[in-house]
């Protein structure tokens, strides 16, 4: 039931309840999944404790970030030595292979001279003993959202790591973008059963949703090595889930003009026309045509999207989330016959209309809105007689006033278990994401049921 | 289960401290009590603290007329969206998130035009009772005059506009408390007083979390006293500029509002104690130091019935969880330390000996307290990291860990149970029902069946647990029936007693 309310008009200039985090969050989870890899934070301390809060109440994992801890001094006088004393720190105590280092809007509004001051850091302390690897994203959080940031530390992984060699043909590179830890090991089992060798840019699926353990690990295990991220320069070819992004190059797009890897840059594959093109992707790569698991697990979505059909047809769903999210699920539930109304993102690409008018048959059902905060997304939702919310947790808010069932799904969920286990991408993730729409629709029907019906 | 002997079971492992971190961690009993503390958080170390702004705005969070905006790119405003549990009898403003979400543009021709129509329009919109407009970072660098943009909102719109000067990087979270205060300062002696009668108190520096403040007014209450406003816990605006007109200021948590009691004390002559909430003898003492402080017999006779009552209420089903926490190890890690002395004292009630103790912003009197309290061979900590917390909870065999969402992977990671005493919780564990909670909460940790397939605990505690590894940890389960007007023996009666007195004061 939709609970009435004055259509709003006002508007604001202040962002209300923001659909979006700082790009800073989406570096610091990208250098997570690189083996031995601590995130270092160049700005204030409250960076990296707002962001290890933040990501710790949705992965229920560990994750420490350095922060180079500026003061007044560092923010008048430049944060060189704050950065040095930093770095030298996490060397003492995490012993890692890799920083991954963002800055943040403080270090980048007072100019720090990154490349500089990394040069000069390297050539003071390299000998006698070996860095560890230090890779740099320029993250200024007044500059896009954490989208962007994760994509820009995927995109510095890959210069800075990344050589040119011999190419390798079984050799693919896998740049899913903003997923699950267990979209990240369905796609390792899709790359092994087509018997190809993958570097995974990033795999924090073990670290973000790792085992219990015996011993206190200070870096957790798991994630992409060096000696693999050096080897994307050699792969016969990358895959990215990349739709909208808009800044500089994206990963793959490096690794084709800087080494010659052919980049297969396509939507997120949620759907069947999205896997299929990923998997049509994967057959040309590999030479070999998709293994029968995967063709069967095709075959079951089909026949569930049938048996499910009618319980879906004409149901009305408001889509909110990272712009490569959401015009994947659009794409999606286009599949399925729910109409999306309403298409928000907190990201402003400038690129998510021209995508929904791509993917989905008829845009015209759906109003489109980037740049958005929850507060538009709810005044938008208002009259719209939506029978799905589809997105983050930070929806609840949104669907409790129009008491409208939310579907949780990305990043971030906070208000549930299991937000890393998942599994949105391919055929798998997509029948997930079906019985569970589906079943979130049943469960409406036979709650709002007098009858209550035992069969349905 | 008994305990287990420290220098037997210790664990060893590979965690070095920094050189830069040793002064600020001590073993009490090892060496004269000295260590270092309030300074800035060394870099690179992973300090748990935050910063300036975080310090203010978990302060000025809970006032819920008042409009919170953010002066600033988004983080500060995503990550501080609905973040603590203070909840409200009213209105629920505060839990909006306000951002400015400054963009590169902003940064290079200034923010002031942005800051002021965004205040304008929120205003106008939400008519709330004050605005509270936070500094962040940049907003200093970009040279922002944050103090002339509210003051000509507060023109145009009649309301206080007041700036908290909390600049992520200068200083620590504690002067973000601070900022804090001072922002409250400017609101504190606008109301009328002339109603006030002469047994009034403030309450100071509880924040209602889970409806913590509700059930200390609310024994402030049964004593005779009136509570002329809660700062900032379920706060009103209206209430906090009449707050010079109580008698006495009653502040909890040391760091965040003792600035302004201390400016009170100054101004308007109020004087303050300071108090704590958690565990049956801070409570207790808290309620008869405040009746001692008016002299008032009729006052203590009715605190002291009103403790024996509570008492004797959460005493049968607290002395059945005990017999199974006997002997059992914690540490603890807080923001302020004041609640760390608490937390030690209520473990003790529990049978629970505390072989860790630290906090983000402790100052030398609060470590030469903690130190005291604690027995022989407790670690103190300042500003400690997740690697030492580590260390330090393998070495002392530790149990349960008390701290926050940040603190819990470290635990669960290596078996231990864990309890959230931090302001993101959503449970009322001050005063004797949250004592109860408290202890309901420390004991479904401890007591649960999981640990059992924990791989550490079956690495380094075979010999201590393995021949109890597949017996039941508890005696005592709750029974979880509800049975109204009870509190012992069953598991969600004290959070709908809170609700309750929560409904009562709206009804009010």
């Amino acid at each position: 039931m939709i609970v009435p309310e004055p259509a709003k008009s006002d508007h604001f200039t202040a962002t209300r309840n923001a659909c979006k985090m700082c790009t800073p969050l989406g570096a610091c989870l990208a250098f997570s999944g690189v083996e031995g890899c601590v995130p270092f934070l160049h700005g204030s301390q409250g960076c990296a404790t707002y962001i290890r809060r933040y990501l710790i109440s949705h992965f229920r994992e560990p994750m420490d970030i350095a922060s180079s801890n500026f003061g007044e001094h560092a923010a008048i006088f430049g944060g060189q030595t704050n950065l040095e004393q930093g770095l030298a720190n996490v060397i003492r105590s995490y012993e890692p292979a890799v920083i991954g280092i963002a800055t943040t809007c403080l270090s980048e509004t007072i100019g720090d001279d990154m490349p500089m001051f990394l040069h000069q850091f390297t050539s003071k302390y390299a000998d006698p003993t070996p860095l560890p690897h230090l890779v740099h994203a320029s993250t200024p959080s007044y500059s896009g959202s954490h989208f962007d940031g994760y994509m820009e530390a995927v995109f510095a992984l890959a210069k800075t790591l990344a050589e040119k060699g011999q190419t390798q043909a079984t050799l693919v590179n896998m740049i899913p973008g903003v997923v699950s830890p267990a979209d990240i090991r369905h796609l390792k089992d899709i790359l092994s059963d087509f018997e190809l060798d993958y570097v995974m840019l990033p795999d924090y699926s073990e670290r973000m949703d790792g085992v219990s353990w015996d011993d206190y690990q200070r870096i957790p295990e798991g994630g992409t090595t060096v000696d693999e991220l050096k080897s994307m320069g050699s792969a016969a070819g990358s895959i990215e889930f990349a739709t909208t992004h808009h800044k500089s190059q994206t990963a793959g797009e490096y690794l084709a003009s800087a080494c010659d890897v052919e980049n297969h840059r396509m939507d997120m594959p949620i759907g069947i026309a999205a896997t299929d093109r990923f998997f049509d992707a994967l057959e040309k790569l590999s030479g070999k045509a998709t293994p029968r698991r995967h063709q069967m697990d095709r075959g079951r979505l089909v026949d569930s999207y049938v048996d499910g059909h009618k319980y879906c047809f004409g149901k009305r769903a408001i889509l909110y989330g990272e712009e490569d999210f959401v015009i994947a699920l659009a794409s999606f539930l286009c599949e399925i016959g729910i109409v999306t109304v309403l298409i928000a993102s907190g990201g402003k690409s400038g690129k998510l209309l021209e995508n929904i008018e791509r993917v989905m048959p008829d845009p015209s059902v759906a109003t489109v809105m980037d740049g958005v905060d929850f507060e538009e997304i709810t005044d938008a939702a208002m009259d719209m007689h939506a029978d799905l919310i589809i997105g983050n947790s930070k929806g609840f808010k949104l669907s409790q006033k129009l008491d409208v069932p939310l579907v949780r799904v990305g990043l971030p969920i906070h208000d549930r278990m299991g937000a890393s286990r998942i599994v949105h991408l391919g055929y798998q993730g997509t029948q997930y994401l079906y019985d569970l729409i589906v079943n979130t629709l049943l469960d409406v029907k036979q709650r709002t049921s007098e009858v209550g019906y035992t069969y349905i | 289960m008994n305990g287990h002997n420290i220098m037997t079971t210790a664990i060893e492992n590979n965690i070095r401290l920094l050189e830069a971190r040793k002064a600020q961690v001590q073993t009490k009993g090892s060496e004269p009590f000295n260590i270092a503390c309030e300074k800035q958080s060394v870099a690179g170390s992973v300090s748990q603290r935050a910063c300036v702004f975080c310090g203010s705005r978990v302060v000025l969070y809970p006032i819920c007329d008042a409009l919170h905006l953010i002066h600033g790119p988004i983080g500060c405003a995503s990550y501080t969206w609905d973040i603590r549990g203070a909840v409200s009898s009213g209105p629920q403003l505060h839990r909006m998130s306000f951002s400015t979400d400054l963009q590169e543009k902003d940064v290079i021709y200034g923010g002031e035009k942005k800051l002021e129509k965004a205040l304008l329009e929120l205003i106008a919109h939400y008519n709330p009772k004050a605005a509270f407009v936070y500094a962040t970072c940049i907003v200093g660098l970009i040279g922002d005059d944050m103090d002339a943009v509210c003051r000509r909102v507060s023109a145009k719109t009649g309301i206080d506009v007041i700036p908290v000067q909390s600049e992520g990087f200068a200083g620590s979270k504690k002067d973000g408390y601070s900022a804090a205060c001072h922002a409250l300062d400017t609101l504190v002696g606008t109301g009328d007083t002339s109603t006030i009668g002469p047994l009034s108190i403030n309450i100071l520096g509880d924040f209602n979390i889970g409806g913590e403040t509700w059930v200390i007014k609310d024994y402030y209450e049964r004593m005779g006293l009136e509570v002329v406003s809660t700062i900032t816990g379920d706060g009103r605006v209206d209430d906090i500029r009449k707050a010079h007109g109580a008698s006495l200021n009653v502040v909890q948590c040391s760091g965040s509002m003792k600035g302004l009691a201390r400016m009170m004390k100054e101004k308007y002559g109020t004087p303050f104690m300071h108090v704590s909430y958690f565990g049956i003898e801070d409570m207790s003492r808290a309620l008869y130091e405040v009746a001692d402080h008016f002299g008032d017999k009729d006052l203590l006779k009715r605190a002291q019935d009103m403790v024996r009552d509570e008492v004797m209420r959460i005493m049968p089903e607290l002395r059945k969880i005990r017999q199974d926490l006997q002997g059992k190890k914690a540490a603890i890690y807080t923001g302020g330390a004041f609640k760390a002395f608490s937390l030690v004292r209520s473990l003790r009630t529990l049978g629970v000996k505390t072989t860790i103790a630290g906090s983000q912003t402790g100052n030398p009197t609060d470590y030469k307290q903690l130190a005291e309290l604690c027995d022989d061979g407790t670690v103190i900590l300042d500003d400690t990291n997740p690697l030492e917390l580590a260390k330090f909870i393998q070495e002392t065999d530790t149990d349960l860990l008390i701290g926050g969402v940040k603190e819990r992977p470290i635990a669960y990671k290596l078996g231990v149970a864990f309890c959230d005493h931090n302001h993101e919780r959503k449970d009322c564990l001050a005063g004797f029902e949250g004592m109860l909670n408290f202890a309901r909460e420390v004991h479904g940790s401890l007591c649960s069946p999981v640990w059992k397939f924990s791989p550490f605990r079956q690495k380094h505690k075979e010999t201590t647990e393995k021949q109890d590894i597949f017996k039941p940890k508890a005696t005592y389960i709750p029974t979880n029936v509800v049975r109204p007007g009870e509190t012992s023996g069953g598991g969600g009666e004290t959070k709908f007693a809170t609700l309750t007195i929560g409904a009562t004061e709206v009804a009010k």
